[in-house]
């Protein structure tokens, strides 16, 4: 019964998160915390900051929190089933749609306005997240002592390397990680 | 059938490697993904990735979840799909799994918060090298239309913090409304 109640619950997160990650947390709070007894909201907000630290989709790392919480690993398992569920059914229509309509003029129309509105959105995520790298939040900073220097010297190297040399952007993420203990351990940097 | 084995791993690794390294959102994925499939593997090309993209982004569910799924089924149908699921769900699944026994302490690690704010700079400088070479792709098209909606896109998402899916919704209808009136057009200078 906890099994069906846990799939039904995060098949609604799945469903109803249109917009990547940040979409989803408002549903998942609600499902979780709100909804059904599983999670405090204290551990509900353990539960974002650890995504944030972690790989993987919000949902997905939810998913597998609550779902060992609530009733082992089985339970993470289901959880997660019922979260990608929505993404199988209508992901696959729409690729087959796509790999069948993709000469479509009304299709390639539609496409080619969607991928300026992609390179818009995901510009403006980037910037979200340079400013928190930058400022530790997502907006410009009073003065400049808000300002972590750091960050910006390894973004500027770290963009510089990916500029010319065209390196794989994983190898950028764990050289920056690396660099971050080294640097942020250094004393008098805070 | 090796061949099709051979494929099929492929397809795990490479969502299991993608999958590993997507910190900071969905939108993480889309360089990586572009550099696995497209630069490295020449499986898709330029222009479908940022058709997945765009699919991904607007179907319901994880971008990162709907992005590996189309890849999976581009090269190998549902099979494919199911494959790529697997691989891009393994790690956050074992991560978390992981985590959970001993969040507490995980939370408060020095080294684990001093990493995390080095990537944060690393994912940046990622997300604005995709965005540079992606625009010059859209701006090489030499149509206006797409680097008005650029613009508008991004001021309708970063400052008036619009739903992103009302954003693809409204680019989309424009770009079919303008693909239909040029299409009736060149029929119209056909019949004359």
């Amino acid at each position: 019964m906890i099994y069906l109640q846990l799939l039904w619950s995060f098949f609604q997160i799945g469903l109803f998160s249109i917009g990547g990650g940040y979409a989803a947390m408002p549903l998942i709070q609600q499902q979780v915390v709100e909804l059904n007894p599983w999670l405090t909201m204290g551990e509900f907000t353990d539960v974002v900051t650890i995504s944030q630290m972690t790989p993987g989709p919000i949902a997905i790392n939810a998913a597998t929190f609550v779902g060992i919480r609530v009733a082992g690993f089985p339970g993470s398992l289901v959880a997660t089933l019922g979260c990608v569920l929505p993404s199988c059914i209508v992901v696959l229509l729409l690729a087959c749609l796509y790999t069948r309509y993709r000469k479509l003029t009304l299709l390639q129309g539609a496409l080619s306005g969607l991928r300026p509105a992609v390179v818009a959105l995901i510009a403006s995520a980037g910037l979200s997240i340079l400013f928190l790298a930058f400022f530790g939040r997502d907006a410009l900073p009073a003065g400049i002592d808000g300002v972590d220097f750091l960050a910006v010297g390894l973004f500027v190297l770290a963009l510089i390397v990916l500029r010319a040399w065209k390196v794989n952007p994983i190898w950028v993420m764990v050289g920056t990680g690396a660099a971050g203990v080294v640097l942020y351990s250094l004393p008098g940097v805070t | 059938m090796p061949k099709k084995t051979r494929l099929y791993g492929q397809l795990f690794l490479s969502a299991l490697q993608l999958s590993a390294f997507t910190f900071g959102g969905g939108y993480v994925m889309i360089p990586l993904m572009r550099r696995k499939f497209v630069d490295q593997l020449h499986w898709i090309d330029e222009e479908e990735m940022l058709d997945f993209a765009a699919i991904a982004q607007s179907s319901p569910g994880a971008m990162a979840v709907n992005a590996a799924l189309l890849v999976g089924y581009r090269m190998a149908g549902i099979p494919g799909a199911m494959v790529t699921l697997l691989g891009t769900v393994l790690p956050p699944l074992a991560i978390l799994s992981l985590i959970s026994l001993f969040y507490q302490a995980f939370r408060d690690n020095v080294v684990v918060s001093r990493v995390m704010r080095g990537m944060q700079a690393g994912v940046a400088a990622v997300i604005a090298d995709v965005v540079f070479t992606m625009g010059r792709g859209v701006l090489a098209e030499k149509r206006a239309l797409g680097a008005v909606l650029i613009v508008l896109a991004f001021a309708a998402a970063y400052f008036l913090r619009v739903n992103v899916v009302i954003v693809l919704l409204a680019c989309g209808a424009v770009g079919a409304l303008d693909g239909w009136l040029a299409h009736r057009k060149r029929r119209k200078e056909g019949e004359a």
